[in-house]
């Protein structure tokens, strides 16, 4: 990696405030993405500003029929927090099922969203669930957050604080694992919560997005049946050695079904 | 019998060390004022290379010099020689262009070194690798070999036949063509032997050193041969004497065949070190694994099974491409020829056979052995084709097989492929494995999973290989450039503990454990008192090193031959302190005892004798217990077995699972039953990996899609079932040990086996053949209607 100035604020003024000053300083979370490209030497930051000790931005709540995290909290944590698996089991799961255990004991919630990798588990469940992206300015929809592949509606020098995600009758996340790497070729959540039924698609596009087709046909009754002969369009999907548009497009089908059954 | 001897299923002596993390890898030395080297490599796949500036770089904080083509020339430094050559079918010699060992005038493929920038510190060197001015103007290329033939074609090296490196056959193609006249059925298939990359765990890396004080060379590398690299580099590229050039390769953390090889790295930083008047270390990154190890397999093949009306295979003809890459790696051309031709009849008496092989270039990364070695390209064609002969002829597929197996009783056989099996027993490990698999309760197991909505199939293959390739004066006639014979050195120390010197070199076999039970089983001495060493050398005589899984066969046999000279020189000692004839001396676990008499000295006493020989016979015998012994093996040895697999396919994602696999092979005697269970289990995960994930993919501009562990799937814990393995064996008929070899037969005998029960469990699809590797998508695509059977 290239060489840069370091810094580790303890609040979240403070890091905006170096974010500012500093137009090619970059935020780091957990790194998981960040590190490898910097030891690539494909980004050339002035700066890191290291998140990981402003602690108002590690921890979970739940009341008001939301489960609210805090950015800098690990999907390790989110995993095994007894209250999200009371109110929120599929977001558990899809903690549990991100990367590995190193991965998982870095990466957090905050830094998944904000990166917006097509193929990332949490923004799925963002969408699905309807969540609620909180800011150090203001509280951005999750519909109105992931903008294409990598990009999210984030100004520069803005920084998450908190996901809040409405509790869902129903939900689950079903993940086709890309055979090599084991990110999302297709990650399919569903939910049946207040904002009515959603499906959210990860890995499969250039950025994730929602199945109206599908969200439409359970929206009417939901169960596997309102899905089981549903097929999504290949148009505009990614294309690679593991899985071409049509594959995907398939997998699309065959995990919505099979997350539904999981949802029940 | 000593405790620990042969048969002795002991934990492995170098494990303490590995699992504490207290190994010694080359990549752990820190040599005093060592510096640190990055190679600048091609990132086009074929390129002209004009100048190279050099300036801006060589002034960048902590730069300590910087080499390319032009500098190596200028010291007269000469290319990476190959090691095997083979002669064309009309008598000529290969095509064997230079391998620069950093690119001259062109770069052939992505990764092809160009610079090396030494600096105080990795980053430096990185940094200013990125100030060269490098005049490269990109040509077109060419990395898939059925193009490389096409006329008009980017020619890789210039001065040969377009792009075909030589034009072999073996076998007597008039008798084929008889016999497919006569054929009641041809069965054909047209397959392709997947490219692999080895991805040994440790990566490869090399630390030089030049001695001012003594002109002493020391190379430090992770070889699997570390003589074989002082001969080739020091005779042929450094022109530096054997006697002033040192190569140690100390804990090598696997290799597969990807540490055989020379590689241009060990010279440049042997040559830099003497040029900057430091240590040069090199270690590379995965990435850099990816784009400069040696890959493996990469055939594409047509062959053609003839068969009587009773399913007898009457003859067989193959034709086969083999891509060697841009450059001839070191053993590159003896793959496709000697170590995979040459199995083409497989275990069956097939009398008739004519194979075809053209090696081709093309813009990628030089391909050579990889665990197995043109022998899982046989297996994995005969075992394909045989179960396609079973479908055409509507034979039971066990059937067919035991219908043309070479009989027990048959050996020693002599196939028409030039080998001559020495022994086997191929029903027996048949038998073996379907009733260690249960295969008649199949299918019962095939219903279940359709209730299940999976697709349950089953495959077997059987397969035999050869190993400890031999002996040298045959090899060399069919164009080996090196012995192929082992070295032992058993030193007994004063006190009789005893170091043995191995020319081979275990990289994760377990040698520091089997070979020093060898010792134990014949001396009766622990195993606590034998030390096994290996990889330097300044310590031991010479060797030709691990692979083709030659160590016991050919370096355990030297071990067995040098232990003979130790017995025979201690009864003389034990002889003469008795005061008995040598030939009333008789030796059994660790006690030298007079025949007929109560006298007996220990081996400790006797080695105690040897070195302080003060009651000793000086005028017959020379004092000291050191023996050396160099083994030249008259024959291949043929491991053999059965592997059958049994898969479940989900049809809605064409996801393959490996519910089942069982393994019996023959593998000679086993010294070590845990180690020899320990290698299969490697060998059948690697061999599932290629079957089912691995998978190196080039584009069309010879761009490699499959760089690194993103895209390039290895097989892992959780893809895998718990293995049934066992061992039925039958004895090598000419090695003292009876040993044939084990470190590969699990990644040849397993491939076929996977992908025959894949095919068998989409039987309903009308799919005769799948390529490796099997991936869901492929599946996929042939549930919905072949619509991909051989896309990507």
């Amino acid at each position: 990696m290239y060489e840069f100035a370091y810094h580790k604020p303890a609040s979240v003024a403070d890091a905006v405030k170096l974010l500012a000053a500093d137009g090619e300083a970059k935020a780091v979370a957990g790194g998981q993405t960040l590190i490898p490209t910097l030891k690539q030497r494909l980004a050339r930051p002035t700066a890191l500003v290291d998140l990981s000790a402003v602690r108002d931005l590690v921890g979970i709540t739940v009341g008001g029929g939301k489960v609210t995290i805090g950015a800098m909290t690990k999907h390790v944590d989110v995993a095994s927090s007894a209250d999200v698996k009371k109110a929120l089991p599929a977001l558990a799961a899809l903690a549990d099922g991100i990367g590995d255990p190193q991965v998982r004991n870095r990466g957090t919630i905050g830094g998944s969203i904000a990166n917006n990798d097509p193929a990332a588990d949490y923004p799925s469940a963002c969408l699905a669930l309807g969540a609620t992206i909180k800011t150090n300015t203001r509280e951005i929809a999750a519909d109105e957050f992931f903008k294409g592949m990598f990009e999210t509606a984030l100004k520069p020098g803005e920084l998450i604080v908190s996901v809040s995600f409405p509790v869902a009758e129903k939900a689950a996340y079903m993940k086709f694992a890309q055979p090599a790497s084991r990110y999302a070729l297709v990650g399919v959540f569903v939910a049946k919560g207040p904002a009515g039924a959603r499906v959210a698609v990860t890995g499969a596009g250039p950025s994730v997005f929602r199945w109206k087709e599908a969200e439409a046909a359970l929206g009417k009754s939901w169960g596997v049946a309102a899905v089981e002969n549903l097929k999504a369009s290949a148009s505009g999907l990614n294309s690679d050695i593991h899985a071409g548009a049509d594959y995907r497009a398939h997998l699309i089908g065959v995990m919505t079904k099979r997350a539904v059954a999981a949802a029940g | 019998m000593a405790v620990d001897g042969i048969g002795a299923a002991v934990k492995r002596k170098e494990d303490f060390r590995f699992l504490t993390g207290r190994g010694n890898y080359t990549d752990d030395l820190a040599r005093p004022g060592q510096a640190h080297a990055y190679v600048v490599r091609s990132q086009a796949a074929h390129a002209t290379l004009g100048k190279i500036g050099t300036a801006k770089a060589l002034k960048a904080p902590g730069v300590v010099a910087v080499f390319t083509g032009a500098d190596l020339a200028a010291d007269n430094i000469g290319g990476l020689p190959c090691g095997w050559g083979i002669k064309n079918k009309d008598g000529s010699a290969m095509h064997e262009p230079a391998h620069p060992v950093l690119a001259v005038g062109k770069v052939r493929h992505v990764g092809d070194p160009i610079a090396v920038v030494i600096a105080e510190t990795l980053a430096q060197a990185k940094d200013a690798a990125e100030l060269l001015d490098i005049d490269m103007k990109e040509l077109p290329a060419v990395a898939n070999m059925r193009e490389a033939l096409k006329p008009g074609a980017p020619v890789v090296h210039d001065g040969g036949s377009g792009n075909v490196c030589f034009d072999w056959h073996l076998g007597d193609a008039d008798a084929v063509a008889a016999a497919f006249k006569k054929a009641h059925k041809v069965a054909k298939i047209d397959l392709v032997n997947n490219r692999l990359v080895a991805n040994a765990m440790e990566p490869r890396a090399a630390v030089g050193e030049f001695d001012r004080a003594t002109g002493e060379y020391t190379l430090y590398t992770t070889s699997q041969n570390p003589h074989v690299i002082r001969l080739l580099m020091g005779a042929f590229v450094l022109h530096i004497p054997e006697s002033r050039l040192r190569v140690f390769a100390p804990d090598v953390g696997g290799g597969f065949g990807s540490k055989i090889y020379h590689y241009a790295e060990e010279a440049i930083v042997t040559w830099a070190s003497a040029k900057v008047g430091r240590p040069v270390k090199w270690t590379a990154e995965r990435s850099e694994s990816f784009l400069s190890d040696a890959h493996g397999r990469d055939h594409v093949t047509h062959a053609e099974l003839a068969l009587d009306k009773d399913g007898k295979f009457l003859a067989l003809k193959v034709d086969t491409l083999s891509n060697m890459g841009a450059y001839l790696s070191t053993f590159a051309p003896a793959i496709p020829t000697y170590l995979y031709a040459t199995l083409l009849a497989g275990v069956y008496t097939t009398p008739a056979i004519y194979a075809e092989v053209k090696a081709i270039f093309t813009n990628t990364v030089p391909v050579d052995a990889y665990r197995g070695a043109g022998r899982p390209e046989a297996a994995f064609l005969l075992e394909r084709l045989v179960d396609i002969a079973a479908a055409e002829m509507g034979m039971d597929r066990v059937e067919i097989r035991r219908r043309n197996f070479i009989p027990s009783n048959a050996f020693p056989y002599q196939t028409p492929v030039a080998l001559q099996y020495d022994s086997g027993d191929y029903n027996a490990t048949l038998e073996g494995a379907l009733k260690l698999a249960d295969y008649k309760g199949f299918e019962a197991r095939r219903a279940d999973a359709k209730k299940r909505g999976k697709l349950r199939g089953i495959g077997i293959s059987t397969y035999v290989e050869a190993c400890g390739i031999a002996p040298s004066n045959i090899a060399g006639a069919l164009g080996a450039r090196a012995g192929l014979y082992e070295c032992a050195n058993v030193r007994v120390h004063p006190t009789g503990s005893i170091t043995l010197f191995t020319g081979c070199h275990s990289h994760g076999q377990g040698h520091e454990t089997t070979y020093a039970q060898l010792i134990a089983e014949r001396l009766g001495v622990g195993l606590d008192q034998i030390e096994v060493s290996h990889g330097d050398t300044n310590k031991i005589p010479f060797g030709m090193g691990t692979y083709g899984s030659r160590s016991l066969a050919v370096g355990g046999t030297a071990v067995v031959k040098a232990l003979d000279k130790i017995v025979d020189k201690a009864k003389k000692i034990a002889a003469h302190l008795m005061e008995a004839a040598e030939a009333d001396i008789e030796f059994k676990d660790g006690k030298f005892t007079v025949a007929g008499t109560d006298k007996a000295k220990t081996f400790g006493e006797i080695a105690l004798t040897a070195y302080v020989p003060h009651n000793f016979p000086l005028d017959k015998l020379e004092p000291g217990l050191d023996e050396t012994a160099f083994y030249d093996p008259k024959n291949f040895t043929f491991p053999g077995g059965a592997h059958i697999c049994e898969v479940e396919i989900d049809p809605e994602t064409g996801v393959t699972k490996v519910v089942n696999f069982t393994a019996v092979d023959d593998v000679g005697r086993v010294i070590n039953p845990m180690i020899v269970e320990g290698q299969v289990h490697g060998g059948v995960a690697q061999g599932i990996g290629q079957a089912l994930y691995e998978n190196c993919v080039y584009d069309d501009n010879g761009q490699l899609r499959s760089g690194s562990y993103m895209d390039y799937q290895m097989p892992r814990a959780d893809d895998l079932p718990s293995f049934k393995v066992a061992t039925a064996i039958t004895l090598c008929t000419h090695n003292p040990l009876g040993v044939k070899g084990v470190g590969e037969v699990g990644a040849i005998g397993s491939p076929p086996a996977v992908i025959n029960a894949v095919v068998d469990a989409l039987k309903d699809h009308g799919v005769r053949h799948i390529d490796m590797p099997a991936s869901p998508q492929k599946i996929w695509g042939i549930i919905n209607g072949n619509r991909r059977m051989a896309a990507e």
